[in-house]
């Protein structure tokens, strides 16, 4: 089987294409220890060849359920009803033996995490080629050919010789393609792509979608492609269709899902997102409250607590999935037909809440106190060998100087890919410790020369909210010993300690009565708003916040950005903020600084840098962000950035980008030369923005 | 902190923003409120455990209150009194323990005279057992909590500090381990003789932490990873604070499993010291001198060996099937005690 007449497949009509899988009436419960959870409720939907489906949901909604009782990848313990066809083929019911058959040949996986999906002791071309030998007679020789030509074919550079490589020699962004080889190595009629890259960088999320799209293309299958993240499909899906509590709620066509939501929840999902390309929106829409649990469900529409525009027919009788305006738009609500012939926008159910200002921005920058400077700060790991005679090998550069000065009142975002040093930068602020070179002043203060005591007073001034909030408090105690806590370490206690931990709650939108409740007993979301009531507790002035909402669902983080973006305005506090997602960062931030390598590579106000990067670094990593708008996805220019970060311990001579520049490509080169030998320094290119390229050009990403 | 600040007071229109926020959580989330009750719950579908709980409550019970209904005779003013004591002076009825030797029968069967019958010597067997398994009980009980003990604090702390904190209690218990304990004890027995039995206990705890200590050690070692713990570090909390309230109270599921596998541990280490005779000494018994009283006679006079030694494997095979039991109710992956 070659490739090239594979394709032929691609072009057929779209009236032509059969139905790959039908699923109809599908239900899945899990038994548990309050009874049976109804994880997916009635579902039915039906897959073409060649489309892409995309179910997006948040955690919760059954969209992984329901796609794993399409593979027969639940435990036993599932009770599954219904019908699952693939090509009329009834696949419930069949048994592990008969589904290993279909599995991998006709149905083809890529799951959210490559490492676990790949085995650690063989080789990515053993599994490639076991992959083709399972399902077919053909000789080894041949299996392992099929192998390299699949590496070939996702992308792999230098196929014949990666595939003799392990697992944990591919990066993330390698292993995933080499995952997607798998499932398309004889060749599926469906594949089911489930968060296939949720674990992965912004950058190798955009090369890993590329990669699926060309799988699509060469294969001529039908995807399935779940995700929470509305950007992540709009680019890639023909039909979306969104799932709440066990159901499907609206399903149509791409573009009539972004531009005319026609149920609720759709509509506040959209509104709830940050957008790479909106610059005056102040606040986002959040969906208030929370998830419904599938255990005893309440009779009505599951959404109706969230919904604003909800009446009491909705807490009556629970909306059935019905046509809607355009063609194949379906939607399971009361109001939809409302809502098509007065054509709402998101805006109109889900109202823009306001956001206080602090005062102090209309003070110009240089005005205003500094809360914190770094410079030239450098942070290097030794890299060890051996057991018993330890010597040094090497030097890991996490930090190479960089230079960050923050104002108070400001929102400084840090950013770059996992492996940049942003974390390691903020770890080196919160320990307070002479750094290795360069300087750090916090508040004014040197931390050089610090004694215990200043080190710990200083402390109360500057707090840190953590990214997972589910790990960043401690399982085994009360939201109020957790909120008492750097009270006490501060010497608060008693009377004092309660009511300021009941002022915390309310504070931060939680009711002073959770107070004895454990973190388990609250969602998401809410953990976060302990985890930054925690942070406010001893009132510091600068608050560091590491990835804060990007472990939340969609629909909470818009209501946790809010928050922070009000606490912020009342408190008078300054954000450190680090994280990769650029859209939250143009949404919150004022000023952005973009790191590689240890290095910064541009650094300027949020609207300079958006408007115009000048770095090819930060264009590459605006453009990865995908946009939830079908049209413009489709027809801005991407640039994709080759292989991976290179490694810290032996960054690259000169300008450390240059291994991956896309830019360099149009270079003489005398002018390549240039980037090898001479590292380039922070350049002025505008207004309060400089960029370290040696051949700085602007370009429009959004 | 010492002057109220203005910033934070509650203001209106928070509470209005975020007023979905402000549910309760659900009723999903409230019911896993109590663990303690889940995992209750979870060890009771455990049928095997459930009976070796009871069944262990019942036999340390019964070897409290058991000596108080052994049979009765007539004895002089020096024996155990009876529930009913008879004239003071002379002409008692009195009640067989184990120190009382009746010289009227030597190495008798069970009869209604002694339930489990009589010693070469005449001692009353019954009496003997219910003691041996007293002592043999409360040291293997104490020893493990102590064993425990011993191994969080070390295994925490040397995990918490690292560096060379570290290095130096690793190498104390690395030391520990591969010196044989039960020789020591066996060399210094002498120096202790005539002390109290609860030196025993001190002694097989110190020799039977080392493995818990590093199996703590690991596991403190990804919890000081955890973002709770790095929180309370640049929140200002002292080490011995956040070990006390963020590390050892995660373990904690650990750390009862491993209480109760140790019991039964403990309890062969006594058994096994009191048979070479350097546990427990005579007039005191324990079961171990029991069983190594009994030995020889096991074909003779059966009865001298079978009731210690049945009573042995049932007490470390129930301690064994709730520690079992435990594991799986505290893991939440195991299917034996999963809802069905």
């Amino acid at each position: 089987m070659t490739i090239a007449d594979d394709r032929a497949g691609v072009v057929r009509p779209d009236a032509d294409r059969e139905t790959v899988l039908e699923v109809s009436h599908l239900e899945v419960t899990f038994p548990s220890e309050g009874g049976r959870v109804n994880a997916v409720r009635d579902v039915s939907y039906a897959v073409r060849s060649g489309e892409v489906l995309g179910i997006v949901g948040e955690s919760g909604s059954g969209k992984s359920v329901s796609s794993l009782a399409v593979m027969g990848l639940l435990p036993v313990s599932a009770r599954i009803s219904g019908s699952v066809q693939l090509r009329g083929r009834e696949l419930l019911g069949l048994g592990d033996k008969a589904m290993s058959r279909i599995r991998g040949k006709s149905i083809g996986m890529v799951f959210q995490d490559p490492l676990s999906a790949l085995t650690p002791v063989y080789s990515i071309g053993a599994q490639i080629a076991e992959a083709v030998l399972t399902h077919r007679k053909v000789s080894k020789d041949d299996a392992h050919k099929r192998a390299i030509e699949l590496l070939d074919l996702v992308g792999i550079p230098n196929a014949a010789q990666r595939a003799k490589a392990f697992p944990h020699e591919f990066s993330g962004g390698m292993r995933q393609r080499a995952v997607i080889a798998i499932a398309i190595a004889n060749d599926p009629d469906l594949i089911i792509a489930d968060e296939p890259t949720t674990a992965l960088d912004v950058t190798i999320q955009a090369q890993v979608l590329e990669v699926l799209r060309t799988a699509q293309e060469v294969t001529g299958a039908a995807i399935i492609m779940i995700t929470h993240d509305l950007g992540v499909v709009a680019g890639l899906a023909d039909r979306v269709q969104v799932m709440y509590a066990g159901r499907i709620v609206e399903s149509a066509p791409v573009n009539e899902i972004y531009y005319r939501p026609r149920m609720p929840y759709t509509m506040g999902l959209l509104g709830s997102i940050p957008r790479l390309d909106d610059k005056d929106r102040a606040a986002l829409t959040p969906i208030e409250g929370n998830p419904p649990s599938l255990l005893r469900l309440p009779p009505g529409c599951p959404f109706a607590p969230r919904c604003p525009i909800a009446f009491d027919r909705c807490t009556e009788v629970e909306p059935a999935l019905l046509p809607v305006g355009g063609e194949h738009h379906t939607s399971a609500c009361h109001l939809a037909a409302q809502i098509e012939s007065e054509n709402l926008a998101v805006t109109d159910v889900f109202p823009e809440p306001e956001i206080p200002e602090n005062p102090e921005v209309r003070i110009p920058r240089e005005r205003r106190d500094e809360v914190l400077r770094l410079e030239g700060l450098v942070k290097e790991f030794p890299l060890m060998k051996g057991h018993v005679f330890k010597h040094r090998v090497g030097t890991v550069h996490a930090v190479d100087r960089i230079d960050i000065d923050m104002r108070s009142g400001e929102t400084v975002a840090l950013v770059g890919e996992s492996g940049c040093g942003k974390t390691t930068t903020l770890l080196q602020i919160l320990d307070l410790a002479k750094p290795q070179q360069g300087r750090i002043v916090v508040l004014g203060k040197d931390t050089a020369g610090m004694s215990k005591a200043e080190r710990r007073s200083l402390r109360r001034d500057l707090q840190i909210v953590f990214q997972d909030p589910m790990a960043s408090l401690d399982p085994r105690m009360p939201v109020g010993d957790i909120l008492a806590e750097p009270l006490s370490a501060q010497g608060i206690s008693g009377g004092r300690a309660r009511e300021k931990i009941s002022e915390l709650l309310a504070l931060v939108g939680l009711e002073p009565s959770h107070a004895d409740r454990y973190p388990t007993e609250f969602s998401g979301g809410q953990r976060q708003r302990i985890g930054i009531a925690r942070a406010l507790a001893l009132e510091p002035k600068l608050l560091v916040l590491d990835e804060p909402v990007s472990a939340l669902d969609v629909s909470i983080q818009a209501g946790v950005i809010n928050l922070l973006q009000e606490l912020k305005g009342r408190l008078g506090l300054s954000y450190l903020f680090v994280a990769h997602d650029l859209s939250v960062v143009r949404h919150v931030a004022d000023r952005i600084v973009v790191m590689y390598l240890g290095r910064v590579c541009e650094t300027g106000t949020v609207n300079e840098v958006f408007d115009q990067p000048y770095h090819p670094y930060t264009q590459a990593l605006m453009s990865a962000i995908p946009l939830p708008d079908p049209d413009r996805e489709h027809s801005r220019r991407r640039i994709i950035l080759e292989g991976d970060l290179p490694s810290p311990a032996d960054p690259p001579s000169g300008c450390r980008f240059r291994t991956r520049c896309p830019r360099r490509v149009g270079l003489t080169p005398a002018e390549q030369e240039k980037c090898s030998a001479e590292e380039p320094q922070l350049l002025e290119v505008g207004d309060d923005h400089a960029s370290a390229c040696h051949y700085n050009s602007a370009a429009s990403m959004v | 902190m010492t002057q109220p600040s203005e910033n934070l007071v509650i203001d209106a229109e928070v509470e209005s923003n975020d007023g979905g926020y402000r549910q309760a959580p659900d009723e999903g989330a409230r019911r896993s409120r109590s663990r303690g009750r889940l995992i209750f719950r979870r060890f009771l579908r455990n049928r095997l455990a459930v009976v070796a709980l009871i069944l262990f409550i019942a036999m340390f019970a019964w070897s409290f209150i058991g000596p108080h209904f052994n049979a009765t005779f007539k004895g002089d003013a020096h024996c155990t009194p009876a529930v009913t004591p008879g004239l003071p002076g002379y002409d008692h009825t009195c009640m067989w323990d184990y120190k009382q030797n009746d010289f009227s029968s030597f190495s008798d069967g069970p009869s209604s005279k002694h339930y489990f019958g009589t010693t070469q010597s005449g001692q009353d067997v019954y009496a003997q057992l219910l003691r041996g398994m007293q002592k043999s009980m409360v040291i293997g009980l104490l020893a493990a909590v102590m064993t425990t003990a011993i191994a969080s604090v070390v295994g925490s702390a040397a995990a918490y500090f690292g560096g060379f904190v570290d290095r130096i209690l690793m190498w104390f218990v690395d030391m520990l381990l591969v010196v044989p304990g039960f020789l020591i004890i066996a060399i210094l027995s002498p120096l202790f003789q005539g002390s109290t039995w609860l030196l025993l206990v001190v002694l097989i705890a110190i020799f039977a932490w080392m493995v818990t200590a590093r199996a703590i050690r690991s596991q403190t070692l990804s919890l000081r990873e955890r973002e709770y713990v790095s929180a309370a570090r640049y929140m200002g909390v002292r080490p011995a604070r956040i070990i006390a309230r963020h590390v050892l109270p995660n373990i904690a599921s650990y750390l009862i499993v491993d209480v109760t596998l140790n019991v039964g541990g403990a309890i062969i280490t006594e058994v096994s010291l009191s048979y070479f005779g350097f546990g427990i000494q005579s007039p005191d018994v324990s079961l171990g001198t029991l069983l190594q009283a009994g030995q020889d006679k096991a074909t003779t006079a059966w009865w001298l060996f079978a009731f210690c030694g049945g009573a042995l494997t049932l007490i470390v095979l129930c301690v064994n099937f709730v520690g079992d039991g435990l594991r799986d109710a505290f893991d939440p992956g195991s299917a034996t005690s999963r809802a069905r």
